[in-house]
């Protein structure tokens, strides 16, 4: 761990990747420091998904750099698996393992990734469970549970890891409209609690709750950076001014 | 604007029970139905009549010769006579008790290992993997103190069984490692599995068998020499390993993209994941497939006849060719018959369980 540096946890340095011709990630530069809470938002196939996947390397970048606790990303996989034991990751489809109870779903990785002893790595999944609060469906499995309660297993899942840095890649999209707040209510504890989080969304409620910066990023561009306040009520590109009255007063 | 109350949940109708309201729903709901039915019914029960007449009411049970069946019904004694050879082949007498073992043994380790509830399943399987194989071959071939039984006096429903076990543990971690090989990036594993693959695959079992057991010999130097029983072992193996590839292949595709990339979030190496998260879906998915290529490879184990080993189809027509007995071939195609058909029926019964136990909750 690099905790010099201006604590900056993750860095991306001139971050371009494209899809065969596509060009879908054009010179990111962002740096977040230790306990930044980072709010990514923009139209679909603007790179938002891309770029946070690019910082565990669930798709490779092509030129520039990323640096993730110290450690360059690179094909190096040593690198890589160090990288992600940091950096914890929520899915839009929470991508629960539906073979698994929602205990063995949390205690897969620090099992068979940290050697975690199993009494050792269930009671740290019980305390996840407790946290987003559904400890009593512990030995439920995945398709027993409603939306909200899984994408809340899939965020326990990944605290189970002691993470640095957590990832959101749209994670209320995917659910009916009543179970978004349940999950919000989490992530914004968890927000509270100081841990250093990039969250692709547009809740937009949210994003003025806890992020200290949100990114606007438009055709693989980071189009505009600012403060929350200032990014909603006095957004300063024509593109994200056109964004916002979209998604606001639809 | 309007209001409404709250309707209070009422029980399901109640489906109609018994015979007659059966009857009536399944079998006679129109007139041109109860006309099939009748029809139907007019054709089928006086074959299945003569079927039971034969099979069981006018048929011989005890006796020692053909003169025990004058009835005109089926022949059983011609079975009975023959049992032991049906079981062991021209296993020699003295030495069945070893086959014995074997079997109990046997049935006695698949029938913990598929059992559920089973205590201590790791320990089990691990024996039944690991030095099992090396106690049944020392058993049934002999050497160390046991007589040496050569494998051509091996025979009848226990090669049928030997040949279809080990083909099946065999061809399944094979076939496995193939599926694996041939999704993997790494273009020389991929090409390398592609091509055995469509090889195996493209090859009549007949043809891999009769290279074993023909052509193999001709390319091997004179010093090495498998035994005819090993080689046909070896083709089974291969050849079916590359169907259960392409089955299970079909599975791990159909896990969504999703499942890998959650296990590469957490940090998983691709071993890890291909054993704690894919392949486990990925068997569950293809259950039916692989049980259906389990029970063509059973049936196809009579196939080895063709290469002058005697499995239990085999022995059956060797016992034809007696000339105390001519004419009872139907008596014993009817047995063995029966014999392939618990087996086979058996495992397809305990895959069903077998999904309905792993079923865990709606699909995404």
């Amino acid at each position: 761990m690099n905790t010099q540096k201006n604590d900056i946890v993750v860095e991306l340095k001139d971050v371009n990747k494209w899809y065969g011709e596509f060009h879908v990630l054009k010179e990111v530069n962002l740096q977040v420091r230790r306990g930044e809470k980072i709010v990514i938002c923009g139209p679909s196939g603007s790179g938002k998904s891309t770029m946070i996947r690019c910082i565990n390397r669930l798709e490779e970048h092509q030129a520039g750099d990323i640096n993730v606790m110290g450690t360059k990303l690179t094909g190096d996989l040593r690198n890589i698996e160090h990288v992600r034991r940091d950096v914890g990751m929520v899915f839009q489809h929470f991508n629960l393992f539906p073979h698994l109870t929602v205990l063995e779903n949390c205690c897969l990785a620090p099992i068979w990734v940290k050697k975690t002893p199993r009494k050792e790595a269930e009671a740290l999944a019980m305390k996840y469970l407790e946290r987003v609060r559904i400890p009593d469906q512990a030995h439920k499995y995945p398709g027993q549970l409603s939306g909200g309660q899984q994408q809340r297993v899939a965020i326990a899942r990944s605290l189970c890891m002691s993470p640095q840095v957590m990832l959101f890649d749209e994670p209320t999209s995917a659910l009916d409209p009543e179970m978004v707040r349940e999950v919000l209510d989490v992530m914004v504890e968890l927000a509270n609690e100081g841990i250093t989080m990039l969250c692709v969304t547009h809740e937009m409620g949210f994003a003025k709750q806890v992020a200290d910066r949100v990114i606007f990023m438009d055709r693989g561009q980071i189009v505009e950076e600012n403060t929350p306040e200032e990014f909603f009520n006095n957004p300063q590109s024509e593109r994200s001014k056109l964004f916002l009255s979209q998604i606001l007063h639809h | 604007m309007a209001v409404f109350d709250t309707i209070d949940a009422k029980p399901a109708p109640g489906r109609q029970g018994g015979l007659v309201s059966w009857l009536r729903r399944n079998l006679f709901s129109s007139w041109t139905n109860g006309i099939l039915t009748l029809v139907l019914l007019y054709l089928v029960v006086p074959s299945l009549w003569h079927l039971i007449q034969w099979s069981l009411i006018q048929a011989d049970w005890v006796g020692s010769s053909r003169e025990a069946c004058e009835s005109g019904g089926a022949c059983w004694v011609f079975i009975n006579t023959r049992f032991s050879q049906f079981i062991y082949g021209f296993y020699p007498e003295a030495e069945r008790w070893r086959v014995d073992i074997v079997f109990a043994v046997s049935a006695l380790l698949v029938a913990a290992l598929l059992y559920p509830k089973t205590p201590a399943k790791g320990w089990i399987a691990l024996f039944f993997f690991v030095p099992f194989p090396l106690l049944v071959l020392w058993l049934l071939h002999g050497g160390l103190g046991l007589t040496v039984v050569d494998t051509h006096y091996w025979g009848g429903l226990m090669l049928t069984l030997l040949l279809a076990t080990v083909g099946i543990c065999g061809a399944l971690p094979l076939g496995i490692l193939l599926a694996l090989g041939r999704r993997s990036k790494m273009p020389v594993i991929h090409s390398l599995c592609v091509v055995f693959i469509e090889f195996w695959r493209a090859v009549p079992l007949i043809t891999v068998l009769f290279m074993a057991s023909v052509m193999l010999p001709l390319f091997l130097s004179a010093e090495v020499e498998l035994d005819k029983l090993l080689r046909a072992v070896i083709g089974i193996v291969l050849f079916q390993s590359s169907y259960i590839a392409e089955v299970i292949r079909g599975g791990m595709q159909a896990i969504p993209k999703g499942q890998y990339e959650a296990g590469e979030s957490l940090a998983l190496s691709y071993w890890k994941s291909m054993a704690l998260i894919i392949l486990p879906q990925a068997l569950k998915i293809t259950i039916p497939s692989l049980v259906n290529t389990f029970i063509d490879l059973f049936k196809d184990t009579s196939l080895v006849t063709i290469i002058g080993l005697f499995d239990l189809l085999a022995v059956g027509k060797a016992g034809l060719a007696d000339p105390n007995w001519l004419g009872y071939s139907v008596e014993a195609y009817v047995f063995i018959g029966l014999i392939y058909w618990i087996f086979c029926f058996g495992m397809s019964r305990y895959s069903l369980f077998l999904e309905q136990k792993l079923h865990t909750g709606h699909k995404h």
